[in-house]
């Protein structure tokens, strides 16, 4: 096990699903040995704001934040809350993230525009990028509600965590009936990366 | 066994393991989920009170009956529930009756008015303070802190920030005690009757037990100092522990478990030990004052913010650390939180918009009335300080600008402080409008329920306050109800009552659209835009409904969409629309 702790950050809005995709990826590192630390905003985010969860592996993890500019990894939900937190990560980092504009409230008004061609922006800075149709996918594998489990998959591939530990967290976390068709989404995730 | 546990969660677990009988609470953002969590253990009695003075009363009448009791609260709960907290210093706890109080502070404001730094209270009320640095402490700390409470006869504060209370790390479980003495009355009134006569000999035993836990303090296993290279020696604690580890993981730390009283004799043999001293701490100066008191050399806030939280990168830059170059973007469109599709409150604030009303805020979801498109909020100090506010804007202003004050408050904040300014503003002959939010639940915390709802926090039925009845109890003559998604008849209300001369209240009373309790709400059918009709008059994005989206390439010049899966039916968006654009979905 190296010494090395590797850095995830989960960005999007409040009400996609941050916030359990952040306690699935935390049960599987801790299952896998790891010491784990992981820590977001509640409260005033919630409401459609911005969402930003961070997850750190490692054998000993010591701040529950990443420090900034060490991101590895960051993991997607919406493209331009993805584009927003680019400053956190180091350069050559992996960016896995879903193709998905949400219009936040001055958009949604006409007051101003979503910012065009998001996914090429950065994939300029980051080429390490896969773009990820969730939804798309999802609904290929059976379910449209498991778009997030699609990306996680994705995520998946991209850590040098063994698969079992993966799919025991699922395991744990899903509830039952939706436990196939969850691990059908989970296995296309894995299957883009 | 192992578990990942927020810093809540594990102080939750501390307090069932410390064998916790009473846990009682007011929500507050980062402390709420400590009593959502107790709540999962039948042992323990668990509560919501009205606000956090009577919560800390009731701790205090359950210590006092012999049992261990926790008390929870976000920083600016413990303004309220000061008044207790002061004298309860000199009274001591109940025997066997540990005593513990929770402060979430919260560095930053993540979801705050202000960003106070409650260690004071600790120094101020003379009650030691332990503060976790991760949630195994949480948990150890919780427990730890029932046994001090006993052993020096003080309430003891918990101290968390959002930090520590929202994260999540690994915690290894413990068992529940058991075999703690039965609660019985004790009656001792030189000890719990503060008169002057007792509470004056009261006040030389807390000057004592101060001096004695700081002594113990030195040789207390959670006040911890690491060795590493001498040549910087940092004083922290709290989450400024781990950022301390991250970024200088050479320094040597004096790590205190314990932030008040301080150990003086432990810091002076670490001052000692190291060439250059510092103190990492977030906010106050708290710690690196006092260590300057004691005459010791020492570098604090001269390279430290007092302003937000600390970071990793924070701490870097104020020692001189090579950073990474962020990576700059161009400024992209913010993304605030927003009142949620078919929000009860969203008229409310278009027709207080509309009416020009000056109006004295409050603290909850419908704070948001402050964003735009509805920009309807002018004033927002504290809990239930809008009715207090603008009776005394009422005092001051022409007759004319009278009329514009309204205040505005929830139904929970109405009961936790608001009630008091009301009976004021009646019986000093206030003449504002005061308009209750009543959506039946305290929402922005995530749905509590409250006296008003109807429930308890351990899901018994209770009785609901009839807030109307309350109104008229205290003395007001024009009290109103309405339907808040009625938008001609919140107008038609709303300005009547405002031209009134006296005191009167209006009482909306739908409920909150995420109450997930059977038969409370029950959203209405999903609406469309009829392309044909919309004219792109931009009339219902006046609202601000996130469901409702501007699509410029529709129509001539634009046309309004709804997405289905975000309407909750409340049909708001529909009234303001002149050509009849906005209809009931085709199934």
């Amino acid at each position: 096990m190296s010494d090395k702790v590797t850095n995830i950050l989960l960005v999007g809005v409040g009400g996609q699903g941050i916030l359990l995709a952040a306690e699935v990826l935390s049960e599987t590192f801790l299952l896998a040995g790891y010491d784990v630390k992981k820590s977001e905003i509640h409260g005033m985010s919630q409401r459609g704001g911005s969402v930003v969860s961070h997850v750190r592996y490692g054998k000993e993890v010591f701040s529950p934040i990443v420090p900034e500019g060490e991101g590895d990894l960051l993991f997607g939900f919406e493209l331009m809350e993805s584009y927003r937190c680019l400053g956190l990560l180091r350069p050559g980092a992996t960016v896995v993230v879903n193709d998905l504009c949400i219009a936040p409230p001055a958009v949604l008004m006409g007051r101003e525009a979503y910012p065009e061609n998001l996914a090429a922006k950065i994939a300029e800075r980051f080429p390490d990028q896969i773009l990820v149709d969730g939804q798309k996918v999802a609904i290929e594998a059976g379910n449209a509600r498991t778009a997030n489990t699609v990306l996680l998959g994705a995520v998946s591939k991209r850590l040098n965590i063994e698969e079992k530990y993966w799919l025991e967290a699922i395991e744990r976390m899903v509830p039952k009936k939706a436990l196939e068709v969850n691990l059908k989404a989970f296995a296309a995730g894995r299957a883009l990366a | 066994m192992k578990e990942i546990l927020s810093g809540n969660e594990a102080i939750a677990r501390g307090a069932y393991e410390a064998g916790v009988k009473v846990a009682c609470a007011y929500p507050g953002t980062p402390s709420t989920e400590i009593l959502e969590n107790i709540v999962k253990f039948p042992e323990v009695n668990s509560s919501w009170a009205t606000n956090e003075k009577v919560a800390l009363e009731v701790g205090i009448g359950a210590s006092f009956g012999g049992a261990r009791s926790i008390v929870t609260m976000k920083h600016v709960g413990v303004n309220v529930a000061a008044d207790p907290l002061f004298t309860l210093s000199y009274t001591g706890v109940g025997a066997n009756g540990g005593l513990v109080l929770v402060t979430a502070d919260d560095p930053e404001l993540h979801s705050s008015q202000n960003e106070q730094d409650n260690r004071n209270y600790a120094k101020f009320a003379k009650v030691p303070m332990l503060e976790p640095s991760d949630s195994q402490e949480c948990l150890d700390f919780t427990k730890l802190a029932f046994e001090i409470s006993e052993r020096y006869d003080t309430p003891v504060f918990l101290r968390t920030t959002t930090r520590i209370s929202h994260s999540k790390s690994v915690v290894e479980l413990g068992e529940r005690v058991t075999g703690l003495p039965e609660p019985k009355l004790v009656k001792d009134p030189a000890k719990y009757v503060m008169l002057p006569g007792n509470a004056r000999g009261r006040h030389y035993v807390v000057e004592e037990r101060t001096v004695q836990l700081s002594q113990d303090g030195c040789s207390m296993p959670i006040n911890r100092t690491e060795l590493r290279d001498r040549k910087i020696g940092v004083i922290t604690a709290g989450v400024s522990y781990q950022y301390v580890r991250e970024v200088l993981p050479e320094a040597s730390v004096l790590k205190l478990g314990m932030v008040h009283p301080l150990p003086h004799q432990l810091i002076r043999d670490f001052a000692a030990q190291v060439e250059t001293l510092y103190v990492v701490e977030e906010l106050d100066p708290f710690i690196e004052e006092q260590v300057k008191a004691m005459g010791i050399q020492v570098t604090g806030k001269e390279i430290l913010p007092i302003c937000g939280e600390l970071t990793p990168g924070r701490l870097r830059r104020s020692f001189g650390l090579p950073e990474e170059e962020e990576t700059q973007i161009e400024k992209l469109p913010g993304r605030p939180p927003n009142m949620c599709p078919g929000c009860p409150h969203r008229g409310v604030f278009f027709t207080l918009n509309k009416l020009r009303a000056y109006v004295s805020g409050d603290i909850g979801c419908y704070t948001l009335g402050f964003m735009p498109p509805l920009s309807a909020m002018d004033t927002c100090i504290c809990m239930g300080a809008s009715i207090g506010m603008a009776t005394g804007a009422v005092k001051v202003l022409p007759p004319e600008e009278r009329k514009k004050v309204v205040a505005v408050i929830g139904d929970s904040t109405f009961l936790h402080t608001g009630v008091n300014g009301l009976m004021d503003m009646v019986y000093n002959q206030g003449a504002a409008t005061v308009i209750i939010l009543d959506n039946r639940i305290t929402a922005m915390t995530g749905r509590q329920d409250n006296p008003a709802s109807g429930h308890t926090l351990m899901n018994q039925p209770a009785e609901a306050i009839d807030l109307p009845l309350l109104c008229k109890a205290i003395g007001v003559k024009n009290v109103r109800t309405i339907n808040p998604l009625d938008l001609a008849e919140c107008e038609k209300v709303i300005r009547e009552e405002m031209e009134r001369p006296e005191t009167s209240v209006i009482i909306t009373d739908k409920p909150c659209v995420l109450i997930k309790r059977e038969g409370v709400f029950e959203a209405g059918a999903v609406l469309e835009v009829n392309c044909e009709n919309c004219t792109g008059c931009r009339a219902c994005l006046k609202i601000g409904c996130p469901a409702i989206e501007w699509v410029p390439s529709s129509g001539k010049r634009g046309q309004a969409h709804i997405d289905p899966l975000l309407c909750n039916g409340c049909d708001v968006c529909s009234q303001l629309c002149k050509f009849s654009a906005i209809q009931e979905a085709k199934k």
